[in-house]
């Protein structure tokens, strides 16, 4: 044995960890409003669409699901090129996190817009309200509400799911601890103090969007 | 410089799979068993081994799969244990399981009625003879199309234990395009052998959850 654990490294390091933590806030905060944006629109052309579109989509969703993130990563970052499409790392982990997180958030969005009664739609159309009023205004915010728990777990996930693009050498918190620990040379200590702020982001995470939520939506989101 | 065809890059791929696969096995009935015990503190009427069981589940499911992989793979050591991807893979994804499943099977358990327990301790019964024979057969069948899906998950993160140097599908592929060059197919082909593997399970759990819903 004669292992001890050391953390005098930290007061140092606090500066480099804050800087990847921000990235990976950054990143899904990205991700989080471009990939709501595609589901929305996925789920309403999966539903309203013509059927080559909804055939698409569909064949969209079942791929994503279910191949891993860290496949698709690598095939964005590394195949693309081949085919004369050149992206930067940040562009092509928030591509990759967006395209995945649509993938399950079409399914969830979906959800809700079935969930809100046909009656909505009918009495927005006959109160004189053009189709898309009817969607934007009316439908939307109610699916919106109903989905909002789902959504916001997918988030979470995401967000943990995006420690994977230190891989590419996104400069994010997974990537910074692995140059921290190469370094330092104390890689569990480095890694089990960037497990606890990945922990203490979702907790954050989960609350400020619960409490966000709460104060746009209205009262019932939980 | 070695030449690849395209028969020898599925070849080499699917023998790589076969790791996947094993890992997948490994780590679910690993998990399955863990997730057992988690259960059983996670529903237990003491309120501090209740707890405990909820902090291990957020714990796991609060942190990203990638952390729990290194803390294994670079933590085993200190215990005195040698590093092998291997263990530090299975044993990772064994715990990680554990809190996914643990989780899983405890929303079956408070979804039966309190009634069953009443009947249960009724007839006799005592605490272990209610849970193996009433509560959890029922518990397992209500929540088998998410145990189903979750596989899904599982399958889908061993490709993560690429990472710490386990040499499964993802790690033989990266070897292979740095040999080919060709990572438009490679990567395009390892995709297509996970959906391979993860697709059929997706279809199953979607039908025992319809199966679930017309009940």
């Amino acid at each position: 044995m004669g292992y001890s654990l050391d953390f005098g490294w930290l007061a140092g390091a606090a500066g480099v960890i804050a800087r990847g933590a921000a990235m990976t806030l950054l990143l899904i905060a990205v991700t989080t409003l471009a990939g709501t944006f595609l589901s929305i629109l996925g789920a309403a052309g999966k539903r309203n669409g013509p059927k080559p579109l909804q055939l698409a989509i569909g064949i969209y969703v079942e791929v994503m699901r279910n191949t891993p993130f860290l496949v698709q990563l690598f095939f964005i970052f590394f195949g693309l090129p081949t085919l004369g499409i050149r992206l930067d790392p940040i562009l092509a982990a928030v591509l990759a996190m967006t395209l995945n997180m649509a993938a399950y958030t079409i399914e969830i969005v979906g959800a809700g817009l079935d969930a809100v009664p046909r009656g909505q739609t009918e009495a927005a159309l006959a109160l004189g309200l053009r189709p898309r009023q009817v969607f934007v205004k009316i439908v939307l915010p109610q699916a919106l509400k109903v989905i909002y728990p789902a959504l916001t777990s997918q988030i979470v996930i995401m967000m943990l799911e995006s420690a994977v693009v230190s891989q590419i050498a996104v400069r994010e918190l997974t990537y910074e601890a692995d140059m921290l620990q190469a370094r330092t040379f104390r890689a569990f200590e480095t890694y089990f103090v960037v497990t606890m702020v990945y922990l203490g982001l979702s907790m954050g995470l989960r609350r400020l969007l619960v409490g966000g939520g709460r104060r746009v939506l209205g009262a019932g989101v939980s | 410089m070695i030449e690849f065809t395209f028969w020898d890059i599925v070849r080499n791929l699917l023998l790589a799979a076969r790791w996947t696969v094993l890992l997948s096995l490994a780590a679910f009935i690993g998990g399955a068993l863990v997730g057992l015990v988690v259960l059983f503190f996670r529903i237990a009427k003491n309120s501090w081994v209740k707890r405990i069981a909820s902090g291990y589940i957020a714990l796991f499911q609060g942190t990203p799969l990638l952390m729990q992989l290194f803390l294994m793979f670079f933590g085993l050591p200190m215990l005195g244990l040698r590093i092998e991807p291997w263990t530090a893979a299975a044993l990772g994804l064994t715990f990680f399981a554990s809190a996914y499943l643990a989780e899983i099977w405890r929303s079956g358990v408070d979804a039966l009625p309190r009634g069953q327990w009443d009947a249960g301790a009724s007839l006799g019964l005592h605490y272990l003879q209610e849970l193996r024979l009433i509560i959890l057969p029922q518990a397992f069948a209500i929540t088998r199309a998410p145990t189903v899906g979750f596989l899904v998950q599982l399958i889908k993160s061993t490709a993560l234990t690429s990472i710490i140097g386990f040499e499964e599908l993802v790690r033989t592929s990266n070897a292979i395009n740095n040999a080919t060059f060709e990572p438009f197919k490679v990567y395009g082909l390892v995709a297509l052998i996970f959906f391979v593997m993860c697709f059929p399970l997706t279809q199953y759990a979607r039908r025992l959850e319809q199966r679930a819903g017309a009940r």
